[in-house]
């Protein structure tokens, strides 16, 4: 008798319990396999990243050490697969004879820093700017409009070509940042610069239509604030569309950052990004092509796994969903 | 004699279409409201209809000015509130609440139940006695939802049940004057009677009044004291409910009332129909003389040329013709 009190207490317990959005949306998440798979990959590389001192000092590698035992007389690395080893998991680099593992490691933490800074402040830049103009129109959003327009249209990649160097020696000498550290502030300024834009007008229309909805009626009605109307009316609708973007934009500027290294404009030389480490590889690949696939599919990961994370939180933050 | 909560002289809202962008010029002005004298009495209930664009959503929106009258004078409860600004408005808000037409699109698709009729008492700055999450339970079962779905997102909800949550919001704060901006008209028929009912029973508890702008005759004969029939921005009429339904004076209103449908297939077929001739003028261009006088089917040369003004005829009923139907 005491048993079945107990299981009937349990099932009424169960018929009331009242979860918080958050919870539903966490719910729904750990629901989606591809999700959790895709935010555990994400998660291995970032922290693989940010942790690189730690992880290369218990395999006992390092970033800048060679390894001249591993190279043949040619400078090629010995045995197949990029001469990977137990010792060398990923192989080694062709010429020096440095450890892959740890200069992708090392790598994909300058990369992954340029990728969420510029994502994080383009996104941010661009919904503040997107939500004003959007919310309350008149002139300014038309001037914002024309300037964003010449934002867009202007061929931001032959421009960072031709002011990195300069730019860069004026950060130097300003002393904010020295060496790839200024490289890297000037990469991370044009992106933002020419980032924000696509953003701010993707957020523009969504608000300028959601401000002549009935809701926002109702809370002008209530007498709420613009700045309460912006932040809890319109900005709750924004999120999905700012995630799905982050999730595009991430990648984006992470084989943006790639790109710019590989065509000598970011980061240098002896410090080691994957565009670093690609155009490297693209001299060896007839004689050694693990050296190229292995960090392209190391980036690919990255990048893919982040894209499904991206779409699988979208999911999870939309009410519309499935209930359940 | 007790004065009214609401009453409306001579209010006008225009509003300018523009062509262009950063060097926009002016294009020309819909009339939307072209002159509205009326007054709500406390625990009425005024219907105010006409056809879609003759101006009574804009009525109702000028009143709560959710847009500000181009001239006229907005009096609520002695006070003329016309030329307040947002932030003298804001106390008065929770005196004065709207309900809207479409359920689908007046509650935030992001905000659950709770924190959607709760964000009345934050924006109000008041705390209910026994808290707002108490409050908002006692709201919800008031309007016939159930208290334990505070949590749950308007879309989980049916159109009827959307409805009573807007209600809930409206009512929150015991306004004494609500304007309900076609409030059934987006819902089925069986849950219009509930929702008209809901409100019935709301305004006998509370004794607050109603605006109800509505296009379905039936509907504001069920739940009005009196009704206004409105043309491209004008009042025609205005009359007790009675009054109106049994003797309307108006051709327009008498042309509206001949297309309420009859339940009574005889009674149907032997009634009079008035077809109205063409389209609702532009309000960009109304028609010299009476506004109606395009339609009319008892136009004179007069009726073209004069305006005419809405003349007391009667005690409680009011009309604009030059050529009123026979008592």
């Amino acid at each position: 008798m005491a048993d079945v009190a107990v299981v009937d207490s349990e099932v009424a317990d169960a018929t009331v319990v009242q979860r918080t959005p958050r919870q539903i949306a966490w719910m729904r998440f750990r629901r989606n396999k591809v999700g959790v798979i895709s935010a555990c990959v994400a998660l291995f590389f970032i922290f693989g990243a940010y942790l690189a001192p730690i992880i290369t000092r218990i395999l006992g590698l390092s970033n800048t050490k060679t390894y001249p035992e591993t190279l043949n007389g040619f400078a090629m690395p010995v045995g197949g697969a990029g001469g990977m080893s137990l010792s060398h998991p990923l192989g080694v680099e062709p010429g020096a004879g440095r450890d892959l593992l740890a200069l992708l490691l090392y790598g994909s933490r300058i990369s992954f820093s340029v990728a969420i800074i510029t994502s994080v402040a383009s996104i941010g830049l661009g919904m503040l700017i997107g939500i004003t103009t959007g919310y309350f129109r008149g002139k300014v959003d038309a001037i914002v409009g024309r300037f964003s327009d010449f934002l867009l249209s202007f061929p931001s990649t032959f421009m960072i070509i031709a002011l990195a160097l300069p730019l860069t020696q004026r950060v130097e000498a300003l002393h904010i940042a020295q060496d790839n550290g200024a490289r890297i502030v000037v990469l991370v300024v044009f992106f933002v610069f020419f980032g924000w834009p696509g953003f701010a007008r993707l957020v523009r229309s969504q608000a300028f239509s959601m401000r002549e909805r009935d809701f926002v009626m109702a809370a002008q009605a209530l007498g709420a604030s613009s700045w309460r109307i912006i932040t809890k009316e319109l900005l709750p609708n924004l999120w999905p569309t700012a995630i799905v973007f982050l999730s595009i934009s991430l990648p984006g500027y992470l084989a943006a950052e790639a790109v710019f290294s590989f065509l000598g404009v970011g980061v240098q030389a002896p410090a080691s990004t994957f565009g670093l480490v690609l155009s490297d590889a693209v001299t060896y690949w007839r004689d050694d092509p693990a050296y190229l696939i292995i960090p392209s599919a190391y980036l690919i990961i990255i990048v893919l796994s982040l894209n499904l994370l991206g779409d699988a939180i979208r999911d999870a933050l939309d009410p519309k969903n499935s209930p359940s | 004699m007790t004065e009214p909560i609401l009453k409306l002289e001579g209010l006008t809202k225009y509003f300018d279409t523009t062509a262009g962008g950063i060097f926009s010029r002016k294009k020309g002005t819909v009339k939307a409201v072209d002159g509205i004298d009326l007054e709500i009495m406390p625990g009425q209930t005024v219907g105010l209809v006409g056809e879609s664009g003759c101006g009574k959503t804009t009525v109702g929106r000028t009143v709560l000015k959710l847009y500000e009258p181009t001239s006229g004078k907005i009096v609520f409860e002695g006070r003329d509130i016309t030329n307040l600004s947002r932030h003298d408005m804001k106390p008065l808000r929770a005196q004065m609440q709207m309900i809207f037409q479409d359920p689908f699109a007046s509650l935030n698709p992001r905000q659950t139940v709770g924190s959607l009729i709760g964000a009345t008492f934050d924006i109000q700055g008041i705390t209910p006695p026994g808290g707002v999450k108490v409050e908002v339970e006692r709201l919800m079962e008031r309007v016939g939802l159930n208290p334990e779905h505070v949590n749950r997102y308007p879309h989980e909800f049916s159109g009827g049940q959307r409805q009573r949550i807007g209600v809930a919001r409206a009512i929150a704060l015991k306004p004494k004057l609500i304007v309900a901006d076609e409030p059934v008209s987006a819902l089925d028929v069986s849950i219009q009677a509930q929702v008209v009912n809901l409100l019935d029973d709301l305004q006998n508890e509370f004794g607050m009044s109603y605006l109800f702008v509505a296009h379905d005759l039936s509907v504001v004969q069920h739940i009005s004291d009196r009704v206004i029939v409105m043309y491209l921005g004008k009042i025609m009429e205005d009359a007790d409910k009675h009054d109106l339904f049994s003797s309307p004076r108006h051709p327009y209103t008498k042309a509206l009332l001949s297309a309420v449908p009859v339940p009574d297939p005889i009674k149907g077929r032997q009634r009079e129909r008035i077809i109205l001739q063409g389209d609702l003028p532009s309000p960009m261009n109304p028609p010299s003389g009476c506004v109606f006088n395009t339609r009319c089917w008892k136009v004179q040369e007069k009726c073209r040329t004069d305006v005419p003004a809405l003349i007391q005829i009667a005690p409680n009923h009011r009309l604009a013709c030059h050529f009123p139907e026979p008592a």
